[in-house]
């Protein structure tokens, strides 16, 4: 099984692929400019609150009208797992009213006549919602930094900055992607988009890693060959991690709770990108800015 | 990289068994440890609420620069200096001083050494107040490092009563911590309902017992202030006859007279002779019982209370008397303290987080061993024991620290087991193309490891990389995800480079002269 001796003329690909991706790239940029992110209440600040409702006759309409009867600004209800578990968003927060939570509970009761419980309540402040979101952002471009600066060490210029935009490559698109779909952002997602960061790079130093190699044992061949042929010898290892890592994630995406349904989604959003940016972004990158075995044994 | 010493294996497996020990504390009942130490569950998982509060200063900023405003005026009159058009204005003191008596004051206010008029604050090296002279008018505000010393004050006090108040209400392991110098992080495990300590934290709790006046409200000594149910209204005397800070202590009761729940309390000697004083004179007077601003009640002075004991009676019912007898003894804040983040998790979805969790686990675990059995067969079992051996130190490490294990952890551990087989088949694949080029098993094998060595550290470094970045700016649940990835990785690397590499060499050295094939 997966027992591949391949030899798959990769570099053919790259430019149809090179298409493809600057096309989702300018989707995904096009999206996160234009229809922009759902923020959940951690960068937006606000309440949310997942409900269960005893009674699974009550309807989900029920619960909106419900809650749009209090007067908390844009309320938003949605299904949340299982059947009767509810997830309502609104704006609102408590303001300087300590009974806040407690008022609602007493509403609702009165509105709906069934019994129900709070299974969970987030309560963010603007001023918090802002840091959080601040720390985010900072978090994110400091990883990229990092990334930077650690293959900047270990390879050469080249390399480096084949894999950088291969990294920007997969953040864009997956954070496009949740714009497309409008899949909420929150804390979680921001761990996604780091983990991911820290995957593809690994996947892409382990093929550069090949590439450096080569160019050191073959002095005759060209970058496109070296490249080809470096994928080809790491594509079982490149295939079997992401199974196996994507294993882990779908086993958390259907059985780890609806709470991680985000994180994991993102995550594997960003090993699929992740894999496939680092055979066919950032080798043709390396293949662009013409590396051959001067560029690697000048620092030796 | 095959030979390994006798020392080194001995070092190898009692690190094993050791961190192995700590794991299966986690799973044995409480009598049978020789040691506390356990995975502390986060508050996404047990259940619980975490607020964070914030301390508004503001207010004691305003009231301290009031009190500088009389300090000044009183040292100018000492001092026989002549001042004009004394005001404050945006917490900023102004006037004007003659140029004969500017010197003298500028003298004293920067005067470094038991400065009363301006403190000099030596582990700042700065001055609690900062000076502006324009022409003959002088400007006096609150310095960078004075603004710092009152939250640092405040906080502190804030701090204490906020703790003494949870710790009345006697909750599990509640945890309390400042964080700077303006918020104070809440943490209550397994509460189900945060909503009466939200109550009790969100009151400053400021009592007072002053008279109520016919006078007019417009009168400087006075001012009108509502009853508690917001039905009538009454102009209270400013002065104070005795407040808070007065009592010594307070209990919810039960009136036998009335049948009504009070909240009785005693008080000092200093506040039973000030209470005497006043109600000798004001027997007949309607005395005001204030709480924050709101009158919780009226009653008529009927004689001189001079034993140090009284009741506050009200619209009570026997929880509000238990709320209000509690703050009462555990004090008033010394500025209003607001809710501005909080996470509550019920019991329930906590214990639904952890069953997913837990299955979502044992399923990709399950999964990625069959999967590196499938592909390597023998090769794979060493792979499948080597993360089991990783899964123990994982767990022991975080056991040993007392980590705090939540959602998001548990979802990095779930992944580690996904990532962490990469670093064998790094070197699985690796030793795979050895063998094509070397016929001698033993150096084929060594070279793989060699070689495969570079990969595996830089694939590793740059995860571990991510997980500390997210460490440092992660909250809560996030940071636990960073947490469970940054020792997933260290686990992996021990596990891979010391026991997996040591089960290959025994294999190794078994079947030299065999053709291996993986």
């Amino acid at each position: 099984m997966l027992n591949l001796k391949s030899d798959i003329p990769f570099t053919n690909y790259f430019r149809i692929f090179n298409i493809i991706s600057l096309i989702l790239i300018l989707i995904s940029l096009g999206s996160i400019f234009y229809k922009g992110l759902n923020f959940g209440v951690d960068f937006k600040g606000g309440t949310l609150i997942e409900l269960r409702v005893d009674n699974n006759e009550i309807r989900i309409s029920e619960v909106r009208e419900a809650f749009l009867k209090m007067n908390l600004g844009d309320v938003n209800v949605k299904k949340f797992g299982k059947e009767g578990d509810y997830l309502i968003k609104f704006e609102k927060t408590k303001s300087n009213d300590e009974n806040f939570i407690e008022n609602i509970k007493d509403k609702l009761f009165k509105n709906m006549g069934v019994n129900f419980n709070f299974r969970r309540v987030e309560n963010v402040g603007p001023k918090v919602s802002g840091e959080l979101l601040r720390a985010g952002l900072i978090a994110i471009v400091l990883s990229l930094v990092a990334m930077l600066i650690y293959i900047w060490i270990r390879f050469e210029w080249q390399f480096s900055l084949g894999a950088i935009i291969a990294l920007f490559h997969d953040v864009i698109i997956t954070i496009g992607f949740f714009s497309i779909l409008e899949f909420e952002i929150n804390l979680s997602i921001i761990a996604a988009v780091l983990t991911i960061v820290g995957y593809s790079m690994n996947d892409t130093v382990v093929i550069f890693d090949r590439v450096r190699e080569n160019l050191k044992k073959y002095t005759s061949k060209k970058i496109d060959e070296i490249s080809n042929l470096s994928i080809n010898e790491t594509l079982s290892r490149t295939i079997i991690t992401s199974s196996t890592t994507l294993l882990a994630l779908l086993s958390i995406f259907f059985f780890g709770g609806t709470i991680l349904h985000g994180f994991s989604f993102a995550m594997i959003l960003g090993v699929i990108f992740g894999t496939y940016s680092s055979i066919f972004i950032a080798n043709p990158i390396l293949i662009k800015l013409k590396v051959n075995q001067k560029s690697v044994l000048k620092e030796d | 990289m095959l030979y390994f010493s006798k020392l080194k294996i001995i070092c190898i497996y009692s690190l094993i068994i050791f961190l192995s020990y700590f794991t299966i504390l986690n799973f044995l009942s409480p009598n049978y440890k020789f040691s506390n130490k356990k995975i502390n569950l986060g508050l996404d998982l047990q259940g619980g609420s975490y607020l964070l509060l914030e301390v508004d200063s503001n207010p004691i900023v305003v009231q301290k620069i009031q009190n500088k405003f009389s300090n000044l005026k009183k040292y100018f009159k000492n001092q026989n200096i002549k001042f004009k058009n004394i005001k404050i204005e945006n917490n900023q003191i102004q006037f004007e001083l003659k140029d004969s008596s500017m010197d003298s004051f500028i003298t004293d206010f920067s005067d470094k050494k038991d400065n009363l008029l301006n403190n000099y604050l030596d582990q700042y090296k700065a001055f609690e107040f900062d000076y502006k002279i324009d022409n003959n008018k002088v400007y006096i505000n609150y310095s960078k490092f004075g603004i710092i010393e009152i939250k640092n004050s405040t906080i502190d006090q804030a701090l204490e009563i906020v703790r003494r108040r949870i710790d009345e209400v006697g909750t599990n392991e509640p945890n309390i911590l400042k964080r700077g110098n303006e918020r104070i992080l809440v943490e209550l495990p397994g509460l189900d309902d945060p909503e009466r300590i939200k109550n009790l934290l969100g009151k400053t709790a400021n009592l007072s017992f002053r008279f109520i006046t016919d006078q007019d409200s417009t009168d400087f000594g006075s001012e009108k202030m509502f009853f508690e149910d917001g039905s009538e209204e009454a102009i209270v005397s400013k002065r104070i006859i005795l407040s808070g800070d007065n009592l010594i202590d307070a209990k919810p009761r039960m009136d036998n007279q009335t049948n009504q729940t009070v909240v009785s309390f005693s008080m000092d000697r200093l506040g039973t002779k000030k209470f005497a004083k006043a109600t000798i004179s004001g027997v007949g007077k309607r005395l005001a019982i204030i709480l924050d601003n709101k009158i919780i009640s009226a009653p008529v002075i009927r004689e001189a209370i001079t034993g140090g004991n009284g009741q506050i009676s009200g619209n009570f019912t026997f929880q509000s008397a238990t709320d209000l007898a509690l703050l009462l003894r555990s004090g008033a804040l010394p500025a209003p303290l607001s809710i501005i983040e909080e996470r509550t998790v019920g019991p329930d979805l906590g214990k639904d987080s952890i069953d997913a969790g837990t299955i979502a686990l044992i399923i990709g675990f399950i999964l990625v061993n069959l999967f590196m059995l499938l592909r390597y067969r023998l090769f794979g079992l060493i792979a499948d024991l080597t993360l089991v051996v990783n899964l123990f130190l994982l767990v022991g490490i975080l056991t040993i620290f007392e980590a705090t294990l939540t959602l998001p952890g548990i979802a990095g551990i779930i992944l580690t087991v996904g990532m962490a087989v990469d670093a064998n088949v790094l070197i699985f694949e690796r030793i795979k193309e050895e063998i094509k080029v070397e016929k001698n098993n033993l150096i084929a094998f060594d070279g793989g490891y060699k070689r495969a060595r570079t990969a595996v550290l830089d694939a590793n470094i740059t995860t571990l990389i991510a997980a500390a970045i997210l460490f440092f700016f992660g909250s809560g649940p996030v940071k636990g995800f960073a947490i469970t990835l940054g020792i997933g990785i260290i686990s992996t690397l021990f596990s891979v480079f010391y026991f997996a590499r040591h089960l290959t060499s025994i294999y190794v050295s078994k079947n030299k002269d065999k053709t291996i094939t993986l």
